[in-house]
């Protein structure tokens, strides 16, 4: 078995509060939010009536997609997928090929679920046309734009790629698994490149389950931007969102020798489960398994706790934060004073679920590329669980200007599903 | 309404379809919407719906399956407007 570095080459983003790395990447440094209220959840009687949705602009999507997709396509979670992983393709210096077929090349790209989309109008909806007899009006993409791999098939009609073709679902976790699972193809010497991300529908449709749940932000509908606040006193629930992240994942060997940017290695990375055992259940973590996940990533990139810079974590903003951080302090032997930098882009975006691993991670070659901790909005006032165990400066409320040379970044999902990995910015060593 | 306008307007329906936009410029009669204008043929289903709406017609799976050609659409459109 081959034992390929790997390293990324191209990063492309649609998140809430910015479409674009560019855009992206500025929004992180001035903690934009891009949470709203949204009258349209007031109208259908949500708990919980903010959000944070996606936002591109006509022209924006021009300038990335076929005719075909701006004039046909229906399924924005797939059109945002296209756009994020376009940007990533072309990011890397690639281009889509026109004729041939690039058997070295292959995409990973998840999603939670694709069909909960609301673009199409409600008298539309596959169920609604079946159920009245209709189900010859359906057409040719409502299987396409349905299925699962959806946003994998048609970001490959356009790129031509023909290595494994997957389409990973594990709900909080898809996109950091997309990216784990790229990266152990390309180390196990299967592909040259691989495109690896995921996507999430933003509206109604993906949002009402959650809120039925009750474990949706309800405190702060007059004052959206105050709804998600991660590791906070008041945390209150998460604030749903949406949008897609896609990195390029390439051999070193690959990317040195066709003179391509690099800006990262991935050192490492664990994928595990609680098995909804010990503590562990659908949807809270048994915390054995998270320590072992992380430790088991930081075994497998081969470094000391000690070096870590900064955790991008998953911190929803619900009860569930404390214990994140207690199992980090656990995992990394580091406290108080001594523990690394923590922050998460969902007090500005929310949680994007299935595409929360893919943005958040972009996030995270972000800061290492530029040099800054993004600021945590809302959390002001920490949790004393939180303060118990880490110093508050370690949680910044404004951007800190820093050199970030290793993030380890960590999700996890509803299935009792955990997944790590460790990057490290690359200084051609 | 005359076969020049039916054909302008389904110059305007396929377009989406038709990868190579240039070969919209010369559309023509004989033109064969799958083997010349390369319409991935699952389409032809989303085309036939779009038409369906554009003339308020039914258009059954035996009358789909004489859309050869840009020529015979046009017919067919004709025929099921004839006998709305």
């Amino acid at each position: 078995m081959r034992n390929n570095r790997v390293v990324i080459t191209g990063l492309g983003v649609v998140a809430p509060n910015g479409t674009g790395v560019a855009a992206f990447n500025e929004a992180l440094q001035q903690g934009k939010s891009a949470i709203k209220f949204h009258e349209k959840l007031k109208e259908l009687n949500f708990r919980c009536q903010i959000g944070a949705k996606t936002n591109v602009e006509q022209s924006y999507k021009e300038k990335l997609l076929p005719d075909f997709f701006i004039g046909k396509v229906r399924n924005n979670a797939i059109i945002n997928a296209c756009l994020s992983g376009m940007e990533a393709w072309l990011d890397a210096g690639l281009t889509p090929n026109e004729n041939g077929v690039d058997y070295e090349s292959g995409i990973v790209f998840g999603a939670g679920d694709l069909s909960f989309d609301d673009a199409k109008a409600p008298n539309e909806a596959p169920t609604v046309l079946i159920d009245a007899g209709n189900n010859r009006r359906l057409g040719s993409r409502s299987i396409s734009e349905c299925m699962n791999s959806g946003a994998s098939a048609y970001l490959n009609n356009i790129l031509g790629l023909g290595n494994r073709i997957v389409s990973n679902s594990s709900a909080c976790v898809t996109g950091s698994e997309a990216i784990l699972v790229g990266y152990e193809h390309i180390k196990n010497g299967k592909a040259k490149r691989m495109i690896c991300g995921s996507t999430e529908s933003d509206g109604h449709y993906i949002w009402g389950g959650f809120d039925s749940m009750r474990v949706l932000c309800s405190d702060s509908n007059e004052n959206p931007s105050f709804g998600s606040r991660p590791m906070s006193a008041t945390s209150s629930g998460f604030v749903p969102g949406g949008g897609s992240g896609a990195l390029v994942l390439e051999s070193l060997e690959s990317a040195q020798e066709r003179g391509a940017k690099i800006y990262a290695e991935i050192l490492g990375g664990e994928f595990n489960s609680g098995g909804q055992r010990n503590g562990g259940t659908m949807t809270a973590p048994n915390s054995e398994a998270i320590v072992a996940c992380i430790k088991s990533a930081l075994a497998e990139a081969d470094i000391d706790p000690k070096e870590i810079d900064l955790i991008s974590g998953h911190l929803t903003s619900t009860k569930g934060d404390p214990i994140e951080v207690q199992n980090w302090v656990t995992a990394l032997g580091r406290s108080g004073e001594d523990f690394p930098y923590i922050n998460t882009p969902k007090s500005m975006i929310g949680h994007s679920v299935g595409g929360a691993g893919s943005i958040e991670l972009v996030a995270s070659v972000l800061q290492m590329e530029h040099g800054y901790v993004h600021p945590n909005l809302n959390c002001e006032e920490l949790h004393p669980e939180i303060t118990r165990l880490i110093s508050s400066d370690r949680v910044p409320t404004e951007m800190v200007s820093k050199k970030i040379d290793t993030v380890i970044k960590a999700n996890f999902g509803f299935g009792d599903l955990n997944c790590v990995l460790v990057l490290r910015k690359w200084s051609n060593k | 309404m005359t076969r020049e306008q039916i054909k302008d307007e389904l110059k305007g329906i396929i377009g989406d379809y038709v990868p190579e936009k240039e070969l919209l410029e010369s559309l023509s009669e004989e033109h064969e919407l799958i083997g010349d204008l390369k319409i991935n043929s699952a389409h032809i289903v989303d085309i036939v719906l779009d038409i369906e709406d554009k003339y308020d017609i039914m258009i059954e799976d035996e009358a789909i399956g004489k859309m050869g050609t840009v020529g015979e659409s046009i017919d067919i459109i004709f025929q099921k407007l004839d006998s709305k």
